[in-house]
């Protein structure tokens, strides 16, 4: 990989405590921007990634040369109209796209931190990600927005701070990291962890990788991204370039070759440590039980205008725990809206070209900000 | 703007939270929010009316009344309103009893069975009347228990629930409903708007 002179990072001087006791300071937060911020300065969006994705939301990511990971919704005319609204996107911290993380390389060795990278949370992420808004002297932000493990930190951050912004819009996720979705990230992480090459997570990030256990991880969530009726109306048992089967451990089916494709390509753009270090902070989400059991008073107070949304087809992040967030709003009366959007695409609908989805959003957006503007909402 | 809204409308007072149950493309919602200062929630069950409504960036969730208003705390709305829903729920007084527990007031909106010319359709005709307000045929009429203004003030009357107001609405004509013109207002009101409190 190259060109990561192109990244821009703010470096943050302050300490940050860490939930697992830490203190991390001096570190970078890389970050892209799309549109423009306007003098009132009141149309900044704040878009988290999830798992894998990285601060380059939208067109061309340099580093990967691929279209950026919400290039559906982020852009000119798009659901997030770039025309209109200041795009943040950062990089969260233990990823692996000029952020701090354990691929970082630590000036003592000049070698990757690796596994003495602390162990991060969602609420590390957010706090770290807070300083953005100091940086661009952002004093609320219009909104915050992410789907999956973005939808956490959009949570997350409306419950830290509950008055820097007006719209909050949470999509796929969940309060509350299910027991299925830790079975997943275990599975991941210990197809990673039983590569040789990860060498307890002290390997040099040049000669040796663990790539293997990488990909074996992408391709088993990848599966999880998606929908049993998706997959079977995409592949079916359709055969990979030939015309029988072939008696062997060969991809003879289609899927087979696709999901080895997935996890070849992953693992040129994505470090096996920070799969481990973002997957184990997803684990340990649980805002629920960071209020008491109440999720409710996760938001108490909050003026915050929350629109969640979800997805028929989603069996990672179901509707149920989406609704789940909706029930603790209207407890507490706070103002919400919910869609459920029917589509076969999975969880990762939300990434893909769902036009309902990304009109509604688009209208949503729009609709709302000129209400606050108009009547100071 | 349909009549029945401005009725509606007037029986809110400034200033009151109010959840709109049913609230279909969120035409009464924006009505009030519109003309009144008031906090407006909705709940619809189909999601192409939600989706309009989220487009307007009005705060609707998606859901079903008979099981969705659970998760909405006691008294936490000033006003519940149900415009024309009551028929189509599969058990309306479960319905009754949750909006008069959410809601410190309930307007109540019912296309009455009661109007003479359904009267007439089924003794002449001997057939299940299909009118503007009721366009279904028996077959495929989402409206399960169709009831009369007179039904709907007896089952108030037995279940104990207060009757602040009744008001009928017959084309444009609005008029009061009390104790002593009920079964006239019965045969010639089109929808029957009960404001209840239990």
């Amino acid at each position: 990989m190259s060109n990561f002179d192109k990244i821009k990072s703010i470096t943050i001087k302050q300490p940050l405590k860490l939930d697992c006791g830490k203190e991390i300071s001096n570190f970078p937060l890389a970050y892209e921007t799309y549109g423009n911020l306007n003098e009132k300065k009141d149309n900044a969006i704040l878009v988290f990634h999830a798992l894998t994705g990285d601060q380059f939301a939208s067109g061309q990511n340099p580093v990967t040369n691929k279209e950026g990971w919400w290039n559906y919704a982020v852009g000119p005319g798009k659901a997030f109209d770039t025309e209109k609204f200041f795009v943040i996107c950062a990089n969260v911290i233990g990823g692996c796209m000029g952020s701090y993380g354990p691929g970082t390389i630590d000036p003592k060795t000049n070698k990757p931190i690796g596994t003495n990278f602390p162990v991060i949370t969602i609420n590390d992420m957010v706090n770290a990600q807070h300083n953005l808004l100091d940086h661009f002297k952002i004093e609320k932000l219009f909104a915050v927005a992410g789907g999956s493990m973005g939808g956490m930190q959009v949570l997350q951050f409306v419950s830290n701070f509950p008055n820097k912004a007006k719209v909050a819009l949470p999509i796929a996720c969940t309060a509350s990291h299910s027991a299925q979705n830790i079975a997943f990230n275990e599975l991941g992480r210990q197809a990673i962890m039983s590569d040789t090459n990860w060498k307890d997570g002290l390997y040099d990030g040049k000669t040796s990788n663990p790539d293997k256990g990488l990909a074996v991880a992408r391709m088993a969530a990848h599966i999880t991204y998606l929908s049993k009726k998706g997959l079977q109306e995409k592949f079916g048992r359709n055969l990979q370039e030939r015309s029988d089967l072939k008696f062997g451990f060969d991809a003879d089916f289609q899927i087979e070759s696709y999901l080895r494709y997935q996890g070849s390509v992953f693992v040129d753009r994505f470090d096996a440590n920070s799969y481990l270090y973002i997957t184990r902070a997803m684990d340990y989400f649980d805002l629920t039980k960071q209020h008491g059991g109440n999720l409710s008073k996760a938001f108490k107070g909050s003026k915050t205008k929350f629109f969640i949304i979800s997805f028929t087809s989603d069996w990672l992040y179901p509707t149920s725990e989406n609704k789940d967030i909706v029930i603790a709003l209207n407890a507490i009366g706070a103002d919400v809206g919910f869609v459920e959007i029917k589509t076969d695409k999975g969880h990762d609908s939300f990434l893909l070209d769902v036009p309902d989805f990304l009109s509604t959003i688009k209208n949503y957006l729009s609709t709302t900000y000129i209400n606050i503007n108009e009547r100071r909402i | 703007m349909k009549e029945e809204f401005k009725v509606i409308s007037k029986l809110i007072d400034e200033k009151s939270r109010v959840l709109d149950v049913g609230c279909g493309d969120g035409i009464l919602m924006e009505y009030l929010s519109k003309n009144k200062i008031v906090d407006v929630r909705g709940l619809e069950i189909s999601k192409e009316k939600v989706k309009k409504c989220l487009s307007k960036g009005l705060a609707v969730v998606e859901g079903d009344a008979e099981f969705d208003l659970k998760q909405f705390p006691d008294l936490s709305f000033d006003y519940v309103i149900l415009s024309q829903t009551l028929q189509a729920f599969m058990s309306p007084e479960n319905v009754i009893e949750d909006l008069l527990r959410v809601g410190k007031k309930v307007i109540v909106t019912i296309p009455n069975f009661g109007h003479w010319k359904i009267r007439v359709d089924l003794l002449f005709k001997g057939e299940m009347p299909i009118t503007k307000n009721l366009p279904y045929e028996w077959y495929n009429t989402p409206n399960l228990h169709m009831c009369t203004i007179q039904d709907f003030y007896n089952f108030c009357n037995n279940k104990g629930i207060n009757i602040f107001k009744t008001i009928s609405l017959n084309g444009q004509k609005i008029s009061k409903i009390t104790p002593s013109n009920l079964k006239y207002k019965n045969l010639i009101s089109e929808l029957g708007i009960f404001l209840l409190e239990k």
